[in-house]
């Protein structure tokens, strides 16, 4: 049973730039996604097409901002922010991220590394609690894109992502693009990474497109760029795991040339013809 | 029995502690070489093979980097035509290590890039830069600003003309009033599209109007006598002490015509000394 209220079907990130089309006809579209930070103004456009979304779309909040990986404690006018804009919009799903953004009063406007470690562990979990006692919700907690690691990591990623979700109740929101990435820069393997992730606690899936280079050493170094279609070995991963789950809410993420309405909504339908095919085969099996 | 899990407990207590203490140091190390290319990657990180550290902690500074650039190039593309692509970058990566942002929310970074560059030595050769970007900020602000339905002409209509005088007005929240001694106005709209490109051979001080009508954000010349009333009555001044200063730094000033214009658009609301009175 997944975690949240997302239909089982794929959705797109909102980018202000495709509001004329969007609201000039229904679009085959099952939910949108925006980014908290981006509507935490106090009125104007942005708010009038949010309210455009939420009145004809089930809606996701996606947060990049709450800090959840950090050593220093929450910032509470930030998670004041975000209650309030959910308040405000009453989405199906808020979401944030394995990762910390902050420190000494600096905004670092990326997803930065932690280290899995016990500290971190119990670290991550009081975040976590306090975010959802504040927000009177529970969130989903995205995977990373990692470039390096931790030598003083000791829990695999996977096993961490699945304790903080069994200690706070939380819901997981699986990157698969991420998974892949991260495997491809660690010269792992992201099949091994989704069989030991815990897939009945994902409440969305998130689709990307990444940059593919290598280092100076020859090896691969892909970058988590979120700026072009999702590869077909990506879409192979998330065939895996609906295979097992069966449907699930499964975002195409675009954030960087962005490209025009159509394209975007052509990944949308790839994406959508992939879980109406497991679907398929899964009632298929069950018959 | 109780000894050996108090033990327990204080040793617990205290790994705790240090791991606490751990997690925020390596925050620490990681953090200050993000932010400083100078430094080597924080000890600890390990990529597929040694060297490859170097490289791949490099996304992280790059990513930071290329990201608020990208920030300060779409909220001021105006300062970014007028001086060129390399020289503002070069303008804003000296601001993002002067002024990283404090905040998640990247709306508003930059509000401080204008007076950065007011301050920026080699930008003194461009005296009105700095307006101009003042101009650009002020744009954003007031495309995020609470909505707030204006005064309609009905509402003039119920004061009486002898109460005018005393009355205080609510300005829309996105105003903003600007003056430079440089004709930034014209630049400005030059620039955007609005004006034909033209040399400008009456250089002289403008006073520009940022203000929201519904979605989009108008820049509009105002005059010396304008700008003084509407500053006036931003600060709550009453209306007959912002005509005064508006006279005063105009002859000719129409304050007819300006009342009429905070009753079509520029005014939420309307208050008497002591009390208000509804829109």
């Amino acid at each position: 049973m997944p975690f949240g209220q997302l239909p089982l079907r794929a959705g797109a990130s909102f980018k202000p730039e495709h509001f004329a089309a969007i609201s000039a006809a229904r679009q085959p579209v099952a939910f949108f996604e925006i980014h908290a930070e981006n509507y935490m103004g106090a009125g104007g456009a942005p708010h009038a097409q949010l309210r455009f979304i939420r009145e004809n779309y089930p809606l996701s909040l996606h947060g990049v901002g709450l800090n959840i990986g950090s050593g220093e404690p929450l910032d509470r006018a930030h998670l004041a922010r975000l209650k309030h804009l959910w308040e405000r919009y009453q989405p199906e799903s808020c979401s944030e991220h394995l990762a910390w953004s902050s420190h000494g009063g600096i905004y670092f406007n990326d997803l930065l590394p932690l280290p899995y470690t016990q500290a971190s562990l119990r670290r991550v979990i009081a975040h976590v609690d306090e975010a959802q006692n504040g927000l009177q919700r529970r969130l989903l907690i995205e995977n990373p894109a990692a470039y390096l690691r931790f030598e003083e990591s000791t829990i695999p990623e996977t096993d961490f992502l699945e304790a903080v979700a069994r200690a706070t109740g939380c819901g997981l929101l699986l990157d698969i693009n991420n998974v892949f990435v991260s495997a491809r820069n660690q010269g792992a393997s992201p099949q091994a990474y989704l069989d030991t992730f815990p897939l009945d606690l994902v409440g969305e899936i998130h689709l990307a497109g990444h940059f593919a280079a290598a280092d100076d050493q020859g090896e691969p170094l892909c970058i988590d760029a979120h700026g072009s279609p999702v590869i077909e070995d990506v879409l192979a991963l998330f065939d895996r795991v609906i295979a097992r789950t069966g449907p699930l809410p499964a975002l195409v993420e675009w954030d960087n040339d962005v490209p025009r309405w159509p394209v975007l909504l052509a990944e949308v339908s790839k994406v959508q013809e992939r879980i109406g095919l497991a679907a398929m085969h899964k009632d298929a099996a069950a018959a | 029995m109780a000894w050996r899990l108090c033990t327990r407990m204080r040793l617990r207590r205290k790994g705790e502690k240090v791991g606490e203490n751990l997690m925020q140091n390596w925050q620490d190390e990681f953090a200050r070489a993000v932010l400083d290319r100078t430094l080597p990657p924080p000890p600890g990180v390990i990529a597929p093979n040694t060297k490859g550290a170097q490289e791949r902690f490099a996304v992280y500074r790059n990513n930071r980097m290329v990201s608020l650039l990208g920030a300060l190039e779409a909220r001021f593309p105006v300062a970014r035509k007028v001086v060129g692509d390399e020289f503002f970058k070069a303008a804003a990566r000296q601001f993002i290590a002067a002024h990283p942002p404090r905040s998640p929310i990247m709306t508003f970074y930059g509000d401080a890039f204008p007076e950065f560059l007011a301050r920026f030595e080699p930008a003194q050769g461009v005296p009105y830069l700095a307006d101009v970007a003042m101009i650009e900020a002020a744009r954003t602000r007031a495309y995020h600003a609470a909505d707030a339905k204006p005064l309609g002409r009905e509402a003039l209509a119920a004061v009486p003309c002898e109460a005018l005088t005393d009355m205080c007005f609510v300005l829309h929240p996105s105003i903003e009033i600007l003056s430079s001694p440089n004709p930034i106005v014209t630049i400005f709209a030059m620039n955007w599209g609005e004006l034909d490109l033209a040399p400008i051979i009456d250089w002289h001080g403008e006073h520009a109007l940022i203000h929201r009508p519904e979605f989009e954000v108008e820049v509009r010349r105002i005059s010396a006598g304008q700008a003084a009333f509407l500053r006036n009555l931003a600060a709550r001044n009453p209306l007959g002490t912002a005509a005064g200063a508006a006279h005063a730094a105009e002859a000719n000033f129409d304050l007819a015509g300006n009342i009429a214009l905070l009753f079509s658009g520029l005014a939420i609301a309307v208050t008497s000394e002591g009390g208000s009175i509804p829109a």
